[in-house]
């Protein structure tokens, strides 16, 4: 591939409410034995690119730890890497990252000391499946300055919390409008681009050199007339996990048979670290109905169509519905949950009740101690 | 210069005949346990949790399986600059060119790959054993006796000892006398097959015995030591041991996992056993379903019923499935409505729709009675089920197999069926 990768992983958002105390978004776990940033990483491993690039600023610390090995991406190679860019202070420069377009202004020498001819920059927020390699022969075949993959949103979504993108017929841009407060597109950008390596260094130098920070607001939509600036669009599953409902709405597709079907069995595949956990255990009493169970759970009580990743203890005669229970949470003997997310690393009590609306989920959020119980 | 204070050396070349069809395609070590593990995974993990980052693996039967399983050893951190995992199969030489005709020989032939490391002390380890051991300090043992081999031994109920190989102790501990399988034991301590050497009695003892023929640990070596005035001493060790020679065995040691606090507890932070898995997805579990008493790997899909077993990675168990005190591997498919009831399913098995397996009367099996008893159904790697027929116990069947090898849809029990390739 003729492409190195930047994935943009240091965002936060005030809409996973508690969920974003303890991490950035794009470590967030999915699906029972997957987090966020996995999909765009094996996107770009599946993709043939072999150097990559995570830019990480918020609350990193889980993500440091997802990513303490690039071998989980096979990454790890003699040419190519897996690299990852925090905040640093230098003798020209002592800002945090000011925004995404400025995050990767930060690492430009990465770009610099680069050979390959393109760039592919996706976010780490994104769950989807797509070959970065198709998009950039799009890229060529359109002579685009820069394509931006999107997607239409099913009816009824909240279009808001996307760029909001308007193409012409040859699928160039003619709109772009982020976060807007009402409009009548339906198509988003996905928040994956590709850009040839040079065109990128000197946009990015010229917005640094007026102070711009932002790559959509900056660069995309204050290009969009000037630059052949595509849309490239995505027709498989794509969903951006950046707020509670989103989230949990993006684990509850992997109880359908269908997303399962593409996400786990269908080739290529999402890796993500290895973890030595043993398998899960049923012991007597344990009833579970149209859920995903993960490696190293025991399972004593009643599971009803949910998620529960990966460590989860769940104690006797437990009711857990509709619900998604994070990794290593400990819940006590004949609790009830409904519609909730369980924190990660959480201990619930016995005998208590935690019940969320449904398109109202609750965040459950305890900081009991485990051994003191 | 190179230097290890202890090297380890892991019998794995084995066939282990004993566990029939299962161990047809694959060496022993490398047979499937607990739902996601391999056999093997047990001492190597035990290695490297007791520090020992230097590992020879010993193969000679079919090491396919093995080979990839272990690879340059990073599951269990043992990919290393200096030492990590090494599988040793034998070699061509110059002048002679044979088998590894014992355990002993085995470790003989490697001489120089030990030399390599100037060790001070070696372990002997087999690969087919199930338990937790700190080495260390089984090492620091051995130092404090100043023995030249020390040997872990496990107390055994008497009316079994005749069963093992016993080793008779003073009240030091120092062995005074060895008995194999004796009518009539003098001491219930059993030697688990695990001996620290001191690396210069193993190498003096080893090139001495070098044209013993089938030289063997047990047979040779150690009592070679014994005569020659060495310090032997036993090491004694009470806690969770299993050798899963026999498909009894095994299929005991697979069921006691699913014990509501199993004696070897594989959930323990402390002492992790690593193995080589894949980035596999979690598993479903339907509408359909019930599972109850089980140990399941990842990526498996469970529509029907499942109790009291042990089931694999990426197995698929079909809707209106009812399993019940059964090992099914890795990739098997269950068929559906089909009834399953004491077996052991091997990887990649498939199994058509409505058959009943394990069901009749418990008669030894025909050919193999010493192999295939236990009231178990085997059902070797690979194989395929048709749709609807009915499998006895203690059967063993291996290949691809059709309706027309099924006298009236039936394989009554104690029979066998062995297609594509002998076993």
């Amino acid at each position: 591939m003729r492409a190195i990768g930047i994935v943009l992983a240091g965002g936060n958002n005030k809409n996973m409410k508690e969920l974003s105390i303890k991490r950035a978004i794009s470590a967030m776990p999915i699906a029972g034995s997957y987090r966020s940033i996995d999909f765009a990483l094996s996107n770009m491993t599946n993709s043939h690119i072999k150097k990559v690039a995570v830019i990480t600023q918020y609350n990193a610390k889980s993500l440091n730890e997802h990513l303490s090995s690039s071998k989980w991406w096979d990454f790890g190679r003699k040419q190519g890497g897996l690299y990852v860019f925090t905040p640093t202070i230098t003798s020209e420069n002592s800002y945090w990252y000011r925004g995404t377009a400025d995050a990767i202004y930060q690492n430009i020498s990465f770009l610099k000391s680069s050979h390959e001819p393109y760039v592919v920059i996706a976010s780490g927020d994104g769950v989807y499946k797509l070959d970065y390699g198709k998009v950039l022969e799009y890229h060529i075949e359109k002579k685009a300055d820069i394509t931006v993959v999107c997607t239409d949103l099913p009816k009824g979504d909240d279009v808001t919390r996307f760029g909001a993108l308007k193409l012409n017929d040859d699928m160039r841009i003619t709109d772009f409008e982020e976060k807007p407060v009402e409009t009548d597109a339906t198509t988003v950008s996905t928040g994956i681009y590709i850009i040839r390596r040079r065109q990128l260094i000197e946009l990015l130098e010229k917005a640094a050199s007026e102070d711009r920070h932002d790559f959509v607001k900056d660069i995309l939509i204050r290009y969009k007339n000037i630059k052949r600036i595509y849309g490239y669009k995505m027709e498989s599953y794509w969903n951006s996990i950046s707020s509670v409902e989103a989230y949990y709405r993006t684990n509850m597709d992997f109880l359908k048979r269908e997303v399962r079907d593409y996400f786990f069995n269908q080739y290529p595949e999402v890796f993500s670290k290895v973890e030595d956990l043993p398998p899960a255990k049923y012991n007597q009493g344990a009833e579970v109905k149209n859920s995903l169970i993960s490696s190293g759970c025991i399972v004593n009580g009643t599971v009803e169509n949910s998620v529960i990743f990966k460590k989860a203890y769940i104690g006797n005669n437990c009711v857990i519905k509709n619900s998604i229970i994070l990794n290593d949470v400990y819940i006590g003997d004949n609790t009830y949950i409904e519609n909730c997310i369980v924190e990660s690393r959480d201990t619930i009590r016995a005998n208590m009740r935690y019940v969320g609306e449904e398109g109202e989920i609750k965040v459950v959020l305890e900081k009991n101690e485990r051994y003191t119980l | 210069m190179i230097k290890k204070e202890m090297i380890a050396m892991l019998l794995a070349g084995g066939q282990g005949s004993r566990l029939g069809v299962l161990t047809a395609k694959v060496a022993k070590p490398a047979v499937a346990f607990g739902g996601k593990y391999r056999i093997i995974d047990f001492p190597l993990s035990n290695c490297i949790n007791s520090g020992i980052d230097t590992v020879g693996v010993l193969t000679q039967y079919q090491p396919l399986r093995l080979n990839a399983h272990i690879g340059i050893g990073i599951p269990w951190d043992l990919d290393r600059n200096v030492g990590g995992v090494t599988v040793l199969p034998p070699y061509e030489k110059s002048n002679s060119s044979e088998w590894y005709s014992g355990t002993a020989n085995a470790i003989y032939q490697n001489l120089a790959y030990m030399d390599s490391y100037n060790p001070d002390y070696v372990l002997i380890l087999s690969g087919d054993h199930i338990y937790k051991m700190d080495y260390e300090v089984m090492l620091d043992y051995h130092k404090a006796n100043n023995a030249d081999v020390t040997i872990a031994a496990m107390p055994v109920p008497m009316e079994e000892a005749s069963r093992f190989g016993i080793v008779v102790t003073d009240e030091k501990n120092k062995i005074t006398d060895f008995q194999e399988k004796p009518e009539h034991p003098r001491s219930n301590l059993a030697s688990m097959g695990i001996y620290i050497f001191s690396y210069k009695v193993l190498k003096e003892a080893l090139l001495k015995l070098s044209n013993q023929p089938g030289c063997d640990f047990g047979k040779h070596i150690i009592p070679y030591c014994h005569e020659n005035g060495k310090r032997l001493f036993a090491y004694e060790y009470n806690s969770y041991w299993k050798d899963v020679g026999t498909l009894g065995s095994y299929w005991e040691a697979n069921m006691e996992l699913i014990d509501i606090i199993p004696v070897f507890n594989l959930y323990e932070e402390y002492w992790k056993i690593y193995t080589k898995s894949d980035a596999l997805p979690p598993q479903y579990v339907a509408d359909t379903a019930k599972i109850e008493k089980c140990i399941i790997g990842e990526g498996s899909n469970i529509y029907g019923e499942v109790y009291s077993s042990v089931i694999g990675c990426g197995v698929t168990v079909e809707e209106g499935a009812v399993i019940k005190d059964s090992i099914i591997m890795k990739g098997a498919v269950i068929g559906k409505n089909t009834k399953i009831d004491k077996a052991i399913i091997a990887e990649d098995v498939v199994i058509g729709d409505n058959c009943i397996i394990g069901e009749g009367e418990d008669v030894p099996n025909e050919k193999e009675p010493k192999i295939y008893s236990f009231g178990l159904a085997t059902i070797g790697e690979g194989a395929v089920i048709p749709d609807g027929v009915t499998i006895g116990k203690n059967v063993a069947i291996t290949g691809v197999t059709t309706i027309e090898d099924y006298d009236n849809g039936v394989l009554a029990s104690g029979k066998s069926l062995i297609k594509a390739g002998e076993v």
